[in-house]
């Protein structure tokens, strides 16, 4: 299953920065909350949580060493 | 609910004591747990307990009154927090969060000191503890005055790849918070490291695609701070 960027609810205030912002359209306001829909489409550019005012967003990477 | 001796003899605060005296220690430890993102103290909190990791990871931080986060240690299985406060019954230096679902075993500071009274083992345990704390706290300060952003990504980078046990994931703000910079610049860091071959990022993986060359990096360029 594809990892998909965490929305932390408890933050989003459903302002839809994130959606304006991320190329890929896989996400939108969903019930005043920030929702993943389109999972295929997400590209992991990571704009999202780039934009977000509240912090609300968390595409986090596990770090590995090659071999 | 006790803590379990096994788990204490992993602490090096209780290296090279006794099973029986660590058993009598034990049973004063309780278990608690967090969830992801609850926060556990507060900076300027007075010191009332001493925390130890069994699983999860715990990151200690700083805000400035700007809002700017500094993230000074990552506690990992086996690691403590809030030592600073229990051991000069002062406040806590810096706040505590849960970066994920964390188990602890607490001890109280008024247990933890009537039990440096009773064992002197512990006392020169604490010690090495704490010389060990200054020591990371002083590479930090190495760090953040003297390499570029792009040096300190890279040890960032190779500490959290490198070595036992469970990491956690990072986001690329926690890496700013740990490197003391912006969030922008890290990724304007990573980009670069890509370029160069460094490593490379596979979605939610960042891999370390040339180990020696990133070590490389981190001394690269010892003036300059960004």
């Amino acid at each position: 299953m594809l990892e998909m960027p965490v929305v932390d609810v408890e933050k989003c205030t459903g302002c839809g920065t994130c959606v304006a912002a991320c190329h890929c359209n896989a996400i939108v306001i969903v019930e005043g909350k920030a929702t993943i829909i389109e999972t295929k489409l997400c590209g992991w550019c990571t704009v999202c949580e780039a934009v977000c005012p509240e912090g609300a967003l968390h595409c986090a990477y596990e770090i590995v060493i090659e071999g | 609910m006790a803590a379990p001796v096994e788990f204490l003899q992993t602490s090096p605060y209780f290296a090279g004591m006794n099973a029986s005296d660590i058993e009598v220690i034990a049973e004063s430890f309780f278990a608690k747990t967090f969830n992801k993102g609850d926060f556990i103290t507060w900076e300027g909190d007075l010191g009332d307990a001493l925390y130890f990791v069994v699983s999860g990871a715990v990151k200690c931080f700083k805000v400035s009154s700007e809002g700017k986060e500094q993230i000074l240690q990552i506690v990992l299985p086996g690691g403590s927090f809030n030592d600073v406060a229990v051991f000069d019954k002062g406040t806590s230096p810096t706040s505590t969060e849960a970066m994920s679902l964390v188990n602890c075993y607490v001890i109280a500071e008024q247990d933890m000191q009537k039990f440096l009274k009773d064992y002197p083992k512990l006392i020169s345990n604490v010690i090495s503890v704490l010389s060990e704390r200054i020591r990371h706290l002083l590479e930090l300060v190495e760090d953040l005055s003297f390499r570029q952003v792009i040096s300190r990504i890279a040890r960032i980078l190779l500490e959290y790849a490198d070595g036992a046990g469970p990491k956690p994931k990072l986001t690329q703000q926690e890496m700013a918070a740990l490197a003391g910079t912006a969030r922008e610049v890290v990724g304007r860091s990573l980009k670069t490291l890509q370029e160069d071959g460094l490593i490379r990022m596979e979605r939610n993986r960042l891999i370390i695609a040339n180990k020696a060359g990133l070590s490389q990096m981190i001394n690269a360029h010892p003036s300059d701070k960004q």
